[in-house]
C-alpha cells in the first residue's frame, strides 16, 4: 500500500492526535513555555476549578516581558512598577506551587523566552510547543510545531497537556540563491511579509525551504520564523539538518549517550516527503534581496533601504489607502522621500527577534568598523543592546562585544523583551524615531506615539552611527 | 464561557485594516494578574490623547454610538500578539461581536474561547454594513444559531462558522472540562509516548 505523502507539518500533526472529531483535534502538547504577563489568570482560573498543572516537568517558566533591563541582581522586590512586581511575584508563587521549572529574574539562564528555549535544549525536532506569546513561531527554526496561543488555551494546557485544534494548510516559501553581503535571515522575513502580506499566512502553516534557508545558521533561522507570525501565519518551520542536531548537542536538556542516537533517527524523520503537496506556494529570489526596512505601522510596510517611502493612493482598497494615510501621518514621513533620510533618535538592538549570540556579532562587527573609520553612536542618538538571555550576555562580554558597544556610546544591558514591547522602563518618547531589531512597528509599540522602523542589528547599529536609516554596505563609503 | 446565542445592538463602524491586539489594549494594561476590568484600556490611544482627555470624534466617544455591542472593523483585526486582554477589554467594554472580512488567528481562538463573536462576512457586505452604521441607524442583529446579521436597513447577511465551535459557543462550553472527558485516551497517549521518546521523560 502507497501512502501519501506528507509535508513536516503533517507528520508532527499525526505524531501529536490524541483524539480527532469533527475536524477538531486534541493535540498533544509536548513543551509548554510559559511567562509572567499571559499566566496568572490561567492559573487562577485553574485553582478556581480545584485543576492541578498536569505535566509540570513539560513546562518551563521564565520572567521576561516586563522585566526591568538594569538592577536585576537587586531583585524582585526592587522592582520599581508595583504591577510588574505584583505579576512577578505572582508567577514566582504560581510556578512553586505547581512544580514547575522557574528561572527567575537574575537567573544567568534566564531572558527571553524564545531565547532561553533553545538555548536550554528544550526546543527539539517534532516537538509540539506553545507559550502565551505569539513569537512562539521562533521554536519552528527547529522543525518543531510552534505557536501562540491565549491565556485560556495557557490554562487548556496547563490542565491537560493538550490544546484543541483545528489543522491548518500548508504553505512553502522557497528562498532561491544567495544572499548578497550585508543581507540576514531579517531581511528575508521582512521581505517575506512584504511579498504575502500581514494576513497572506492566515489559516497556513509555513515550511521555509530552499538554499537561502539551508544556508542561514540556526540563529537566522530562528529569526526567520520568529517573524512568521507578523505574517499571519500559524507557524512557520524549517526541516531540522546537521546544523540543527549539532545546534542541540550538548545543551542542559538535549538526550545524552544511547538516547541521544534514538532521539536523532526519530528526528530525521521530521522533513516533508519529496513530492508533499502544499496549498500554496511561494518563491523569492534570495539573491535579488537588500537590506529591509518597515516604512509604516504594520510589518508588512517594508521597502529595500535604497528606495522612497510610498503614495498611500497606490494601495488596492479603500481601508488599505486610510491605513497607510493613518500610517504616514503617524510615523511623520511624506511619500516619495528616501526612507534614508528618516532621522533617526533611538536604536534598539535586542528582542526575541534579534538577540543572540550572532545578532550581537553582526552589530558589533558594524560597530568595530565604524570605530576603525573614527566614528561613534551620532551624538543625537541614544541608543541600547540588550542580549537576549543572562548566557547570551555572558557569551557577548567573553568576546568583548560589550567593551566594543560601550566604546561606540551604545547602553549595554540586562536581558528581557524590553523596549521590543516596552512594558518595562525602556520605552521611546512620543515622536522619537527608533531603528529597531524587533518584529513590530505597529503603533504605540514601543511608547505611545512612538515610531518604530523595523531593521536587521547590522542595519540599526548602522543607524546609530549614521544617525539616520541607512544602507549598511554603503555605511563607510560616507566616511572615505 | 459565556453563552452566545443572539444579539440585537448598536453598530459601531472602525474603518481600518489590521487593527492590532496593542491598539485593542496598549501594554501598560497588560500587568493585571485579573480578567476583569480591561475596558478602561480598550482602545486607550484611539479614546484617549497623551494628557488623557477624550478624543471626540472617535467612533466609540460619539455619543450616538455610545453602548455599541457589535464592532465594524477592517481587514486582518486583532493581529499581533497573543494577549487575550484584547477579547476580554471588548467584552469588558460591551463589545460582544465583531464584524469583518478576516481576523488573525490566535485573536479568533481568543474569542471563541471567552464567548465573544468574531463574525466574518464578505468584503461588500462589511462594507455596506459600515456604510449603513455610519448613517442615522445603527441597530443591527445577530443570529448565531442562524448564522445571519441583519443590517439596519434590514439587509440579512448569511455568514458561515466551524459548526464545532459554533455547537460550543451556543451552549458556552467549558473546553477544559470537555478535553478533560478524553483523560483516558491522554493517559493512553503519555503511555505510548514514553516508550517511543523515552529521552523526554527525563
Amino acid at each position: 500500500m502507497t501512502r501519501a505523502p506528507k509535508t513536516l507539518y503533517d507528520k508532527i500533526w499525526d505524531a501529536h492526535v490524541v483524539n480527532e472529531q469533527d475536524g477538531e483535534a486534541i493535540l498533544y502538547i509536548d513543551l509548554h513555555l510559559i511567562h509572567e504577563v499571559t499566566t496568572p489568570q490561567a492559573f487562577a482560573g485553574l485553582r478556581a476549578a480545584g485543576r492541578k498543572v498536569r505535566r509540570p516537568d513539560r513546562t518551563l517558566a521564565v520572567a521576561d516581558h516586563n522585566i526591568p533591563t538594569e538592577g536585576q541582581a537587586k531583585g524582585v522586590d526592587a522592582v520599581a512598577d508595583d504591577e510588574a512586581r505584583l505579576q512577578l511575584k505572582t508567577l514566582a508563587r504560581n510556578v512553586e506551587d505547581n512544580g514547575i521549572e522557574f528561572f527567575p529574574m537574575g537567573d544567568i539562564r534566564n531572558g527571553i523566552v524564545h531565547v532561553v528555549g533553545p538555548e536550554q535544549g528544550r526546543t527539539q525536532p517534532g516537538m509540539t510547543i506553545v507559550c502565551g506569546d505569539s513569537h512562539t513561531s521562533t521554536h519552528g527554526a527547529f522543525g518543531a510545531l510552534a505557536h501562540g496561543i491565549g491565556t485560556s488555551e495557557v490554562e487548556h494546557v496547563l490542565a491537560t497537556q493538550t490544546l484543541r485544534q483545528e489543522k491548518a494548510r500548508n504553505m512553502l516559501v522557497r528562498v532561491d540563491g544567495q544572499l548578497g553581503p550585508g543581507v540576514t535571515a531579517k531581511d528575508v522575513a521582512l521581505a517575506v511579509i512584504g511579498e504575502i502580506g500581514t494576513a497572506g499566512g492566515t489559516g497556513y502553516v509555513i515550511e521555509f525551504a530552499g538554499p537561502v534557508v539551508r544556508d542561514l545558521s540556526m540563529e537566522g533561522r530562528m529569526t526567520l520564523c520568529n517573524l512568521t507570525i507578523e505574517g499571519g501565519a500559524k507557524a512557520g518551520l524549517v526541516a531540522p539538518d546537521d546544523k540543527t542536531f549539532a545546534y542541540i548537542q550538548g545543551k542542559p536538556s538535549a538526550p545524552k549517550g544511547a538516547a541521544w542516537d534514538m532521539a536523532l533517527a526519530y528526528w530525521k524523520g521530521f522533513v516533508s516527503d519529496e513530492d508533499a503537496k502544499f496549498d500554496r506556494t511561494v518563491v523569492i529570489d534570495g539573491s535579488a534581496l537588500v537590506p529591509m526596512v518597515t516604512w509604516g505601522t504594520s510589518p508588512e510596510d517594508v521597502i529595500p533601504v535604497t528606495g522612497n517611502v510610498p503614495d498611500p493612493e497606490s494601495f488596492a482598497t479603500p481601508d488599505k489607502r486610510a491605513a497607510a494615510h493613518r500610517a504616514l501621518d503617524y510615523m511623520g514621513l511624506k511619500a516619495g522621500q528616501p526612507i534614508s533620510e528618516a532621522r533617526i533618535d533611538r536604536v534598539f538592538i535586542g528582542s526575541c527577534t534579534n538577540s543572540r549570540i550572532e545578532d550581537m556579532r553582526a552589530a558589533a562587527a558594524v560597530v568595530q568598523e565604524a570605530f576603525l573609520h573614527g566614528r561613534l553612536v551620532a551624538e543625537h542618538v541614544k541608543a541600547m543592546v540588550v542580549p537576549g538571555s543572562g548566557l547570551v550576555k555572558e557569551q557577548a562580554e567573553a568576546e568583548g562585544l560589550d567593551a566594543i558597544f560601550k566604546a561606540a556610546g551604545f547602553d549595554w544591558r540586562e536581558p528581557g523583551c524590553s523596549m521590543c514591547l516596552a512594558m518595562n522602563p525602556d520605552k521611546l518618547a512620543p515622536q522619537e524615531r527608533c531603528a529597531s531589531t524587533s518584529n513590530r512597528n505597529f503603533e504605540g509599540r514601543q511608547g505611545r506615539a512612538g515610531r518604530t522602523h523595523l531593521v536587521s542589528p547590522a542595519m540599526a547599529a548602522a543607524a546609530a552611527i549614521a544617525g539616520h536609516l541607512t544602507d549598511v554596505r554603503a555605511l563607510f563609503e560616507e566616511t572615505n | 464561557m459565556q453563552a452566545f446565542t443572539r444579539l440585537d445592538g448598536r453598530a459601531a463602524p472602525l474603518s481600518l485594516a489590521n487593527i492590532d491586539t496593542d491598539q485593542i489594549i496598549p501594554k501598560q494594561f497588560l500587568k493585571t494578574v485579573e480578567r476583569e476590568g480591561l475596558a478602561k484600556g480598550l482602545f486607550y490611544d484611539f479614546r484617549f490623547d497623551g494628557d488623557g482627555n477624550e478624543i471626540a470624534d472617535f467612533v466609540l466617544n460619539r455619543p450616538e454610538y455610545k453602548g455599541s455591542s457589535v464592532l465594524i472593523a477592517g481587514d486582518n483585526f486583532g493581529c499581533g500578539s497573543s494577549r487575550e486582554h484584547a477579547p476580554w477589554a471588548l467584552m469588558d467594554f460591551g463589545i460582544l461581536c465583531v464584524i469583518s472580512t478576516s481576523f488573525a488567528d490566535i485573536f479568533n481562538n481568543n474569542c471563541f474561547n471567552n464567548g465573544l463573536l468574531p463574525v466574518v462576512l464578505k468584503p461588500e457586505e462589511v462594507a455596506q454594513l459600515m456604510d449603513e452604521a455610519k448613517g442615522g441607524n445603527h441597530m443591527v442583529s445577530v443570529d448565531l444559531a442562524a448564522q445571519t446579521v441583519v443590517s439596519p436597513s434590514g439587509k440579512s447577511f448569511h455568514f458561515d462558522i466551524d459548526p464545532v465551535r459554533k455547537d460550543k459557543m451556543l451552549k458556552g462550553l467549558d473546553a477544559i472540562g470537555e478535553t478533560l472527558q478524553h483523560a483516558t485516551d491522554i493517559d493512553l497517549f503519555e503511555s505510548k509516548r514514553a516508550l517511543d521518546r523515552p529521552w523526554l521523560e527525563a
